[in-house]
């Protein structure tokens, strides 16, 4: 119920405030149960070892222990595994972007037989387990000697990229009037210059919401970089910590200092463009 | 095949449609540039997913260790898998369940956060950034955490549970609670769902409470009576993403409990993934993974035609 009326009698007041009351205490007691995880997180990666054993828990660290991040971050190259997942996670946006911009192009704008079917197949990828396929793949990428290499993970994202991500830019590019690309027929633009210097300035707010996920999924990104990753140091980040782990096992301590800062480029991104990323699964109902 | 050769392909086939009166000219340059835009991801389509799931299908009838030659062995895979292969069936057990409590659950949760984050509420951006974030976070950190979370002894799970003067169970060190854990863990990243509920309850237009209010029916019958049906669509949606998404969970199974104990959280991914990739028995994974592609596919075929009797789509009112 969205609008409430303010009924004049005193007891359906009562009954109006008592509600509000109840759905403010159930948000905050909801906030407080998703909060947890976080603050057991932190409170955990600046602890002592001694204060990780102990019962009760404590929930403010005493004393606080910043040093905590330094050794967690330096026993392992982490550095290195942020550069390899930047280089890794750049390029692929890039690739998502552009080559799904141009297809979706291609679906919104542009006439030619099939289309539709073709359309339908794009959709009905979305709900292929990509897992199917990554035998074969890796059997792919192994006879092309690109096992242990990037290629892997950034080649694949130039074609096509990600069916979401189509689908999302085609129907932001469907929301721009078809005039602008009439009128600028007339002056004899060809169809490419179109989608370049007319529809992409335009379809700015479309293309972040684009590389906002494809960066936080390029990121997050395990299974498919465990497969074609061998050698330590070309691990990202998500590898990096799970090497950490089979190495610092109980080490909780730097173990959560390790994966928060494994989490918060993408924690700063999600804060910076919140909007964007509730506009994207609204359109497209990205990833269950 | 060269781009340039598959673009020429396409576009004879276009020329060849002799039921419609040739394109002119102007049309045919708009189909061409039409296939060129779409190239980069027919062709990804192609090379990435159709010839790999066909290719997986051909590996799915040999005996292959990587190292050697593939050997055809014709079905010998499928029946090894169907009759004598208790950790397949160990596999498909583990992950129906969980497929079977998580989207349930996930969906009520999801679904009451957005009717929650629909009311006015004081500070409704942060409360909706708070129930978001979890699902941002990497797995595999969200993993590490939950670790700890579930620690039997020193875990914030168990000391909430004493609170209350009970033991909790032993979580993911326990074939029992394993299972469970990894459920409920699921239940912490509902963000996505969410938000895709919240903005199916945003697009219910307002005249039709007001009408109901009219009618003098109350907050539960206007629920069931305007926002499900309302909702369907997007509830079938994000269900079937729900689904498919669910059978193939992984990473937490891989980091948190290394599919034990006693294969209790061995997942058919990860089942998959250790014949693949540790023992090298690619011929018997790959046929795994087809039996992975034919569940997702009957589940969400079966799910999309039931959904005739239950999703409502606007144009389609009245009538039960």
């Amino acid at each position: 119920m969205k609008t409430v009326i303010s009924w004049p009698s005193n007891r359906y007041q009562l009954l109006h405030w008592s509600n509000r009351a109840l759905i403010h205490l159930l948000a905050v007691a909801g906030a407080a149960a998703f909060l947890i995880p976080f603050l057991w997180m932190i409170s955990t990666s600046l602890k002592p070892m001694e204060k990780i054993f102990q019962y009760p828990p404590q929930w403010m660290p005493e004393p606080i222990l910043w040093r905590n991040y330094v050794e967690a971050l330096t026993v392992m190259p982490f550095a290195l595994y942020f550069r390899n997942s930047i280089f890794v996670t750049v390029l692929s946006v890039v690739g998502q972007i552009l080559s799904s911009a141009v297809v979706a192009y291609g679906f919104a704008r542009l006439r030619f037989p099939g289309r539709d079917i073709l359309f339908i197949i794009l959709l009905a990828t979305m709900m292929l387990p990509w897992q199917v396929t990554m035998i074969p793949l890796f059997i792919l990428f192994r006879n092309l000697g690109w096992i242990n290499t990037y290629y892997p993970l950034i080649v694949p994202n130039f074609l096509g990229g990600s069916p979401f991500f189509i689908f999302l830019l085609r129907q932001f590019f469907l929301t721009l009037p078809l005039e602008l690309d009439e009128a600028a027929k007339l002056d004899g633009c060809g169809p490419f210059r179109i989608l370049w210097q007319i529809l992409l300035p335009l379809a700015i707010p479309g293309l972040t919401t684009v590389a906002i996920f494809s960066f936080l999924w390029n990121w997050n990104e395990f299974l498919w970089p465990l497969i074609v990753l061998n050698d330590i140091d070309k691990w990202t980040i998500p590898l990096g910590l799970n090497g950490f782990r089979d190495q610092y096992g109980t080490d909780w301590n730097h173990l959560m200092a390790a994966s928060f800062v494994a989490s918060l480029p993408v924690i700063i991104i999600f804060f910076m463009f919140q909007s964007y990323f509730i506009q994207g699964i609204a359109t497209t109902g990205a990833k269950g | 095949m060269s781009s340039s050769q598959a673009q020429a392909d396409l576009a004879g086939n276009g020329r060849a449609g002799r039921r419609r009166p040739r394109m002119s000219g102007i049309a045919r340059k708009e189909a061409i540039a039409g296939y060129i835009a779409i190239s980069p991801w027919l062709l990804g389509f192609l090379i990435f997913q159709l010839v790999p799931i066909l290719a997986a299908l051909y590996i799915s009838s040999t005996e292959w260790r990587i190292l050697s030659v593939p050997e055809f062995i014709g079905l010998r895979n499928f029946d090894k898998l169907l009759f004598n292969d208790d950790l397949f069936w160990q596999s498909i057990k583990v992950t129906v369940i969980y497929v079977i409590f998580r989207v349930p659950f996930s969906a009520m949760l999801s679904l009451a956060l957005a009717l929650l984050m629909n009311q006015q509420l004081a500070g409704r951006r942060l409360f909706r950034t708070i129930y978001y974030l979890p699902a941002v976070i990497p797995l595999v950190a969200v993993s590490m955490m939950w670790i700890w979370i579930f620690n039997p002894e020193y875990g914030v799970m168990n000391s909430i549970i004493r609170v209350f003067g009970i033991e909790g169970p032993q979580w993911i060190h326990s074939s029992r609670w394993a299972l469970p854990a990894l459920i409920i863990m699921s239940l912490w990243q509902v963000g996505t769902g969410m938000v895709i509920f919240l903005a199916g309850l945003q697009g219910i237009p307002a005249h039709l409470y007001e009408a109901a209010t009219i009618d003098g029916a109350n907050t539960w019958q206007k629920f069931l009576s305007i926002t499900l049906p309302m909702l369907s669509p997007v509830v079938l949606f994000a269900l079937v993403m729900n689904v498919i998404g669910s059978f193939q969970i992984f990473t937490q199974a891989y980091i948190m409990t290394g599919g034990g104990p006693g294969n209790a959280t061995l997942f058919l991914v990860l089942y998959i993934y250790r014949n693949a990739f540790e023992w090298f028995h690619m011929g018997y994974a790959a046929a795994l993974a087809w039996v992975l592609f034919l569940v997702v596919l009957i589940i969400s075929i079966i799910m999309l035609r039931s959904s005739e009797r239950w999703v409502h789509y606007e144009g389609r009112m009245g009538g039960a």
